[in-house]
């Protein structure tokens, strides 16, 4: 399954850098494990983002809305029922990927920034429901002290579950980025017209991709409640969704990890910055101006221009290009 | 194999096309000509399903396919190939083929297989026939012009057409692409029993490479036959060598 759509090269670092996290709890301050794990989750989500933006093309502004509605569903499920806890936790990502299908169905209809605004309205109006149910989501307070598994309940705990899910998240997603599925989507992104052209229902390609980044942003809204143990609405709030869309950007949206390295940026600028200051957000308004000016591509994609101009030898053999 | 009859489509009141009929034979080489604005582009945008016609029927295999969607029509077999180098620019060549070829398989929902090993002998066999093979690893971006519009075609190949239509396939092109391109396309045609119908404003290549011809001006039909037919036709010479004002005339009682 896995052969030859990893190229190489990259498998000494990944592997390095697994061993690495795998055993960093051994040596990092526990502060630095939360930071971690926090930055696992945000990844995720950031990657689900990034399978809609980057490969898709598609202006998912309010992405965050559907981490926000995975998150809550758990929630919801471990407080108000008693329902097994894993039924909270597989329900998350399903609620996620069923509400991302009904909003795309509406804003499939549009294309680039008009997708874009009826995605961030029918987003807010999740964010406002959430945000005023106060009898059944607490409203502006959110809900506090949910109840999780007692594996969950040490910081290595949370750490190393939050690590394993994130991990096979990654590799599912890279499948399908390399599916014919991610082939196609990325087919759609270049040009929907020439797509249609070769028999490609577009429309109903979109859809389904925006169901399935929904479902991982769901599965990242899970992971937040296995980490933090509550919820509140700046889960799917706009202004969140757009440090998820900063931190595609950041990292380079047409690459596939360069949403993590975005989003571990982004955390630990935030925690670290807002040690010194309130105004953290400005700090990440700057950082913003000088990406687009210097960093268009993003990090990852800058690194890569310098690493690996992308292959155009003629008569190459084909299989071994890592996205 | 394709009818087109009294097809008419107009855009806030300009009549693009009025009154078109065309007929394809099955195996055949068709050829649209008429002046710039006549409503060539619109007329094989009708037929692709990019717009639905006012009035009038479009058949292929005699099924009415007017009003499909342009992947339903593309199923049936009709593909098309654009005026414009129309390709994926971030995708290698071979990708580019090779999204076209899945999509006529119906793999392209597909999700945990890798892409790289479906369909690589029907994409390569595709690269290999228009000679783009040894470019396969490019980013389709990067290619010269002349090499996309080849793509272009190629990309239209995937979809295994029984009918290919190309809108003007060698627009742009030097003198030696384009007897490269029209070499191509007869070799298309020989030798995969391909249907072709295509548009062009060179008439050497018209006259050399079509099986039959349709004229058109100002939207209408003036005439559709054999080559010597229209060249012979009053009214083409008067379209071609006449002033447009005195023909513009004739044909609207024609």
């Amino acid at each position: 399954m896995f052969k030859g759509i990893v190229g190489s090269r990259w498998r000494l670092p990944i592997a390095a850098v697994s061993a690495a996290l795998i055993f960093a709890p051994l040596i990092i301050p526990v502060f630095w494990i939360y930071i971690l794990t926090l930055i696992f989750v945000t990844a995720l989500l950031a990657i689900s983002l990034n399978l809609v933006l980057g490969y898709g093309g598609i202006y998912q502004f309010h992405h965050a809305v559907f981490y926000g509605i995975g998150a809550y569903t758990t929630a919801l499920i471990l407080t108000k029922t008693s329902l097994p806890m894993w039924v909270g936790f597989g329900a998350g990502p399903l609620v996620a990927a069923a509400s991302g299908l009904i909003i795309g169905w509406f804003c499939v209809r549009l294309t680039k920034l008009y997708f874009g605004m009826l995605q961030i309205s029918l987003g807010s109006l999740v964010w406002i429901i959430v945000s005023r149910a106060y009898s059944i989501t607490g409203g502006d307070n959110g809900i506090h002290d949910i109840p999780v598994p007692t594996l969950l309940g040490s910081s290595n705990g949370v750490y190393y579950f939050t690590l394993i899910i994130f991990m096979v998240s990654l590799v599912v997603m890279y499948l399908i980025v390399k599916s014919p599925f991610g082939c196609t989507l990325q087919a759609t992104r270049d040009n929907p017209q020439r797509c249609e052209a070769v028999g490609i229902n577009v429309r109903r390609h979109q859809l389904a991709a925006i169901g399935i980044a929904a479902f991982f942003a769901g599965v990242a809204g899970v992971l937040f409640v296995g980490l933090e143990r509550s919820v509140f609405p700046g889960l799917l709030f706009w202004v969140f969704s757009l440090e998820v869309f900063v931190m595609c950007l950041l990292g380079g949206w047409f690459t596939f990890a360069g949403p993590i390295v975005g989003a571990a940026v982004v955390v630990a600028l935030r925690t670290s910055v807002s040690i010194y200051t309130d105004y953290w957000t400005l700090v990440l308004g700057v950082i913003l101006i000088l990406l687009i000016f210097f960093l268009p591509e993003g990090v990852m994609g800058f690194l890569l221009k310098r690493l690996e101009p992308r292959p155009i030898e003629e008569g190459r053999p084909l299989a071994d290009v890592a996205g | 194999m394709l009818r087109v009859e009294a097809a008419e489509k107009s855009f806030d009141g300009f009549k693009a096309v009025n009154r078109a009929n065309l007929v394809v034979e099955e195996g055949a080489i068709v050829a649209v000509i008429g002046p710039n604005g006549a409503g060539k582009t619109t007329l094989f945008n009708l037929i692709a399903g990019i717009h639905k016609p006012d009035t009038g029927k479009i058949l292929f295999q005699g099924e009415n396919i007017c009003g499909l969607a342009p992947y339903d029509i593309c199923r049936r077999g009709i593909a098309r190939a654009f005026q414009i180098a129309n390709i994926f620019h971030r995708l290698t060549v071979f990708e580019n083929v090779q999204v076209s070829v899945l999509s006529q398989q119906r793999k392209s929902g597909v999700l945990f297989r890798p892409a790289q090993n479906l369909a690589v002998e029907e994409t390569n066999s595709i690269l290999a026939s228009t000679g783009l093979l040894n470019k396969a690893r490019r980013v389709a971006g990067t290619l010269s012009h002349g090499d996309q519009r080849i793509l272009e075609m190629a990309i239209a190949l995937g979809s295994q057409p029984r009918l290919l239509i190309l809108d003007e396939p060698t627009a742009g092109m030097s003198p030696e692409e384009t007897t490269v391109t029209m070499e191509l396309v007869k070799h298309l045609s020989q030798a995969r029993g391909l249907t072709i119908l295509f548009c062009e404003h060179d008439m050497d290549i018209v006259f050399s490479v079509a099986q039959s011809i349709m004229v058109m001006q100002h939207g209408q039909t003036i005439i559709q036959g054999e080559p010597e037919e229209v060249r012979q036709n009053e009214q083409v010479q008067e379209a071609y060598l006449g002033g447009a004002l005195s023909l513009s005339k004739e044909t609207s009682d024609a």
